[in-house]
């Protein structure tokens, strides 16, 4: 056996056992090319029209188009803006609210009921009004994609604020620990995994918030561009958008789920996954 | 001799005044339903300087209530309950607790968690790391320093709790049945090492237990209790010579205390239960 033919049998069996290790990776995959090929030769086969459902084919133009003339990355970056700074406002929010609900059964009691109440209203009822009050710029979907992200991030960190174990907050107590110390170097601890959680599920409703608040007023965004397709009958066009989207999504959320494998690094894998939303 | 420094010199007055005192302790739960239950009752024993004292009993004795109450945790309904003639109202920054459960922090490192009360307590961070690392030594994990509790067995993560139970440098420690999760030969091996620990450090140790063999084994007392209400049938003077090895078990005198011991509990109607 020369060197060589060592080296790929060697190669091909590195191979194999990645494959033993994530057999869900080419099955994905097979996946994909058998919707996307099944939806291309549907479409094709019945003589769709391209106005009801585009061929993958000319999404796939569509988005290249896009992404070539700038208009796609233009208003990717509105969007995408909007997302992240309302995220950032509504986690915000939602930690400091969460705080003190967590902390105070007071705050709980005089609060909370109110938080609830404002939470059941849809969010898309009451996006016209915000956009009213705070115009047809970024501002109004900033405002929107807050008031929705920051309820999940709320509900967790009240739930993770009390979680810490009884033996684990009497230990501390017998080393005379304070309140304050408590809280700090044992209940945030706790409080990380749920937080996170939160963080995960929010950080994907902002994403709708954003597109939400761009459908009910706006003049540039990835919301206002499928509106826009959608009257010209742009179909692959909108779907190309859709695509953006998902991808926006889908890293967003990988993002975060990184920071969570960092900051939470002593959960096992299948404990993190049980922690409720 | 250095070690004499810390200890009170013969013939000093201080020396007849316990490091724990106490007398006439009750302690009452309500239930849900209102009704009172005594879960410790007229309780008298005093702990002097040094001593290794162990407590006994059968589950539900309130053992374990005694305890906290000894660290602050839990306050009691009369009685007195002094530590170096101060009245325990709260916790104590001399007293160091091991309970069942190691209860180490999973995202802080061994060294870390050792720390801990040296750091709740604002102590001078380079001294207490370096009495941290000291105690892992004492207690045969150093290299262990930078390892996560999770990384540990049942038996090196109560030797990290107990670590972390002397870095403040307490004059009394508390133990909760510290050994009772570990299987029968690591709680043997974690005996011996209490002791050595104990020897070494000259602390005043109040271990609770329900293996008998384990109080006599460990203690210069052994405080007996019955259940409900926990009261103290007796207090033994264990005489055997030390330093002790596990050898000591099979001897006549060893035995003769633990059935001592069993003696209480047959006629409580303990151990029928």
């Amino acid at each position: 056996m020369s060197l060589a033919e060592a080296a790929r049998k060697h190669a091909a069996g590195r191979a194999l056992s990645v494959l033993g290790e994530r057999p869900e990776l080419p099955l994905s995959i097979l996946l994909f090319i058998v919707v996307i090929g099944g939806w291309e030769l549907v479409v094709d086969f019945f003589e769709v029209p391209g106005i009801v459902v585009p061929p993958p084919s000319a999404v796939a133009v569509a988005l290249w188009d896009g992404l070539r003339s700038g208009s796609l990355i233009a208003n990717f970056s509105v969007t995408f803006f909007e997302t992240i700074a309302g995220f950032a406002i509504g986690a915000f929010v939602g930690l400091v609210l969460g705080a003190l609900v967590g902390m105070s059964p007071l705050v709980e009691k005089t609060l909370y009921p109110y938080i609830v109440a404002f939470q059941t209203v849809p969010k898309v009822a009451i996006a016209p009004i915000i956009v009213i009050w705070f115009g047809y710029g970024m501002s109004s979907k900033v405002v929107i994609t807050a008031t929705i992200a920051f309820f999940p991030v709320l509900a967790n960190t009240i739930v993770g604020l009390r979680a810490a174990p009884r033996d684990q907050i009497e230990l501390l107590i017998a080393f005379t620990a304070s309140p304050w110390q408590i809280f700090w170097k044992l209940r945030v601890r706790q409080a990380l995994p749920y937080i996170l959680v939160g963080l995960d599920v929010a950080i994907v409703l902002s994403v709708i918030g954003a597109i939400v608040g761009e459908f009910v007023g706006a003049q540039s965004g990835l919301g206002y561009l499928i509106l826009q397709r959608n009257f010209s009958m742009d179909m692959a066009g909108v779907f190309a958008i859709l695509v953006v989207l998902s991808v926006m999504g889908v890293g967003l959320h990988a993002v975060v789920r990184t920071i969570q494998k960092r900051v939470v690094f002593w959960l096992e894998d299948d404990q993190d996954r049980t922690i409720g939303a | 001799m250095p070690e004499d420094l810390t200890r009170p010199a013969g013939g000093d007055a201080k020396e007849a005044a316990p490091l724990i005192a106490v007398a006439g302790l009750n302690k009452t739960y309500r239930t849900r339903g209102g009704e009172a239950v005594a879960a410790l009752q007229d309780i008298n024993f005093d702990v002097a300087d040094g001593e290794l004292v162990t407590i006994v009993g059968p589950s539900g004795c309130g053992k374990s209530t005694l305890l906290k109450i000894l660290a602050g945790i839990l306050p009691r309904s009369t009685g007195d309950v002094r530590l170096r003639g101060r009245k325990i109202d709260g916790p104590s920054r001399d007293v160091g607790v091991v309970f069942q459960a190691p209860v180490l922090l999973p995202w802080r490192t061994v060294l870390s968690n050792v720390m801990l009360p040296a750091e709740i307590q604002h102590a001078d961070g380079a001294a207490s790391e370096r009495r941290a690392r000291d105690l892992l030594k004492l207690v045969g994990l150093d290299g262990f320093e930078t390892k996560y509790p999770n990384e540990l067995s049942g038996g090196m993560q109560q030797r990290v709790g107990i670590s972390r139970a002397l870095v403040h440098e307490p004059a009394l420690l508390l133990m909760d049945e510290p050994f009772g999760a570990l299987d029968a030969m690591t709680r043997e091996f974690m005996n011996l090492e209490l002791l050595r620990i104990w020897q070494q450090s000259r602390k005043t140790i109040l271990l609770v237990t329900h293996a008998i063999p384990e109080a006599v084994f460990l203690a210069d007392r052994v405080i007996v209790m019955s259940a409900r209400p926990g009261r103290i049938v007796d207090i033994i003077t264990v005489s055997l010579p030390r330093p002790r090895g596990l050898e000591i078990i099979n001897t006549p005198e060893f035995g003769r205390y633990a059935q001592a011991i069993r003696h209480h509990f047959q006629s409580l109607g303990a151990l029928d239960a």
